[in-house]
């Protein structure tokens, strides 16, 4: 009994906040995803499954998803490689290990908001004094528009760059917490028979005894990317909206559900459920694929 | 003032988001009436308004002034019991369409000949007036005299002289025109399309499915290939930054900016519209006043109207006042705006005189997000990717259809 009222205690408050911020709004999306709710919560034409329709018929919609599938495709394994490297070289020093720990980690306390002006404003700004035009100045290149430019993409440069700034901190923590339990037996064992320090032994000690570290970063990185909003919003968008490139589906909704003019949430309610069935959907085949 | 909150609240939006909660106003007894303005930026403005509230006799109004980003966080409100009673705004049919906007006609009442039929054009919807127009802010293009007499180019008066000087200006670091970071794509497609003699929306039609679009906006395709726009400068369009530290030779910005470039330039500068490019069109000047409106929500809207009668169309003083002695506005009110000696001179005069002769709407009430997004998007794919004008244009105007025909059947 008394365990009871402290199981309460504990979880009671957490549980509410959870049921009231988080569980209702999404029911309540769901249900606003099937009525045509033009700047009302409580609407009352149901339609059915047109808004579906229209969102999944809908070009932009589309278009995003598709760009930010090709985006997931590319950042998600950069981000884990390039993570998993800096996890390795900063494990394997003896020689102020939690110096660069911190070091590498302390861009995830950044936020994304002034990283992404500082991005913009300072790095990648497109007149002649930007830091990257001053260095491309030195080689006699012309200045480039880091932000505008659309062929060649260079935006993808600012956004990619961003985030791996932003990201690899965080992830090389999970890698490095995952190496540090390894036991190092294995490694012993492995030299014994005769495996070579380097490849060998990452391949067949450190990957399968990393594999669920691996999951959870993969899972992680997904939903990060198909999830992105802020450095995206911070960097691209102006006052005039957003362009129709290297539009993140949650910017797309964003501005369908609560542009001024728009206040569209039976479509921007279908659309967030389209996203988030497919993040679960590709989730879960991932998940089998690896632990398979 | 449009353009430069919305750029404020992009740039500060989670900054600025953490102190929206603050309630400035004095402490609310339920009696009060609530009034919402968004954060101007000109120092002295919340002074004043609260000034003016505190005036009024009849009923005490507590005013709330909203930091961040205003246009959300009061659609939100409007959806709930919880909003204001008055508000600023500019109406959109689809806050119309769902009641929750009060008809403001007979507010108006007799001083509706006063204002300025373009300004109250954008305030109304369906024949009848949601909102009162308080300050007039309008978008125009600047230019540096001593440049432009070294280059030997005279202020152009179309669109192909503006592309041939924008070339010619460019010169020793010097780009010829800086229309925002995205190369002007999203500030110069309406003008584009007023420069061949059509619009956004135009007797419940799409204003821009004709093949002259495509070369209007063609155009701004040539401007951004020319090699003589300055793009990814720090501050965007609605500041005159890159005009003044002299990277370029032209800017479009906006009337706010005037006082910013006198100070910075003394009289080595002009303004123009947007010129026209061919005889069927015309020189153009996006315009657009925030009004005061009343939440249909509200359980005392007689009174809320009978303070925004009082407020905006009674007390001609204030206006004044709110106009013209802390930013740049210009008053929507014809007998005010004539007696005003800030705007009898230089810029400003020529800012009134272009707001009387090529006004345009640069958000008309039924202008809707989805219209908006495909128009703006269209547009971008064609200036920035060069893709096919007629085929893009073709294919927003289809958008643009579809959401006309939802809205007037």
């Amino acid at each position: 009994m008394r365990n009871g009222r402290a199981f309460w205690l504990f979880v009671g408050p957490f549980a509410v906040g959870l049921l009231v911020f988080v569980y209702v709004p999404i029911g309540w999306s769901l249900l606003l995803s099937f009525f045509d709710a033009r700047n009302t919560v409580t609407p009352t034409e149901f339609v059915g499954l047109r808004n579906y329709v229209d969102m999944l018929t809908d070009g932009p919609f589309l278009s995003s998803l598709g760009t930010f599938s090709v985006f997931a495709a590319f950042i998600v394994p950069l981000t884990f490689v390039l993570a998993l490297a800096l996890a390795l070289l900063v494990n394997q020093i003896g020689f102020m290990q939690s110096f660069f720990r911190s070091v590498f980690f302390l861009p995830t306390a950044c936020s994304y908001v002034v990283a992404s002006l500082v991005w913009k404003l300072s790095i990648f700004n497109g007149v002649r004094f930007g830091l990257a035009n001053t260095v491309l100045g030195w080689f006699g290149a012309e200045p480039v528009a880091w932000t505008v430019s659309t062929s060649p993409p260079w935006y993808w440069l600012v956004l990619v760059t961003l985030r791996l700034w932003l990201q690899l901190g965080f992830y090389m923590i999970l890698f490095i917490a995952g190496l540090q339990r390894i036991p190092q037996h294995l490694y012993e064992a492995a030299w014994i028979d005769g495996a070579r320090p380097g490849w060998q032994t990452l391949r067949y000690i450190t990957m399968p005894q990393l594999r669920t570290t691996s999951v959870a970063v993969l899972l992680l990185l997904l939903i990060a990317a198909y999830q992105a909003f802020d450095e995206f919003y911070n960097v691209l968008g102006t006052d005039r909206g957003y362009p129709p490139f290297a539009r993140p589906p949650l910017i797309y909704l964003y501005y369908t559900a609560l542009g001024s003019g728009g206040q569209d949430f039976g479509h921007g309610s279908a659309g967030a459920v389209i996203l988030t069935l497919l993040i679960a959907g590709v989730t879960l085949v991932q998940g089998k694929v690896i632990t398979r | 003032m449009i353009s430069r909150r919305r750029l404020l609240s992009l740039a500060g939006a989670s900054a600025l988001l953490a102190a929206c909660g603050s309630n400035t106003g004095r402490g609310g007894d339920g009696q009060a009436l609530k009034q919402w303005y968004h954060a101007y930026g000109e120092p002295g403005v919340q002074q004043a308004v609260e000034r003016y509230a505190k005036a009024y006799q009849r009923t005490p109004v507590d005013v709330q002034w909203n930091p961040g980003d205003y246009d959300s966080k009061l659609a939100t409100s409007l959806l709930s019991d919880g909003g204001p009673d008055v508000f600023e705004s500019t109406p959109q049919i689809s806050a119309v369409r769902a009641g929750q906007l009060v008809p403001l006609d007979d507010v108006v009442g007799d001083a509706k000949n006063d204002f300025s039929s373009s300004i109250l054009a954008t305030h109304t919807v369906d024949g009848k007036i949601y909102g009162i127009p308080q300050a007039v802010d309008m978008q125009m293009l600047f230019y540096r005299k001593s440049l432009f007499d070294r280059a030997g180019v005279r202020p152009p008066t179309t669109v192909d002289e503006l592309i041939d000087a924008s070339r010619r200006l460019t010169r020793d670091g010097v780009k010829g025109l800086f229309a925002g970071n995205d190369g002007g794509g999203a500030v110069l497609g309406g003008p584009a399309l007023w420069s061949v003699g059509l619009d956004y929306v135009r007797d419940h039609q799409v204003g821009f499915d004709d093949p002259l679009a495509a070369t209007a906006i063609g155009k701004l395709r040539e401007l951004h290939t020319s090699g003589s726009l300055l793009l990814g400068a720090v501050k965007d369009w609605a500041e005159p930054d890159a005009f003044t530290q002299g990277l370029v030779a032209m800017q479009w910005t906006g009337l706010w900016a005037v006082p910013a470039v006198q100070k910075a330039l003394g009289d080595d500068f002009g303004v123009l519209p947007f010129p026209k490019l061919t005889d069927s069109g015309r020189p153009s000047v996006p315009v657009g006043a925030f009004g005061a409106m009343v939440n249909a929500k509200s359980k005392r809207i007689d009174e809320a109207k009978e303070f925004v009668r009082w407020l905006w169309i009674e007390r001609t003083d204030y206006q004044e006042d709110f106009n013209l002695s802390y930013g740049f506005h210009i008053p929507p009110r014809e007998s005010i705006a004539a007696k005003a000696s800030k705007l009898t001179s230089g810029a400003a005069a020529d800012a009134v005189k272009f707001v009387r002769d090529n006004a345009k709407a640069s958000n008309p009430p039924d202008w809707t997000q989805v219209m908006r997004t495909a128009f703006n998007d269209a547009v971008s794919r064609v200036v920035r990717d060069g893709a096919p004008a007629g085929q893009e244009l073709r294919g927003a105007a289809q958008k643009a259809r579809d959401e006309l025909k939802r809205l007037y059947g």
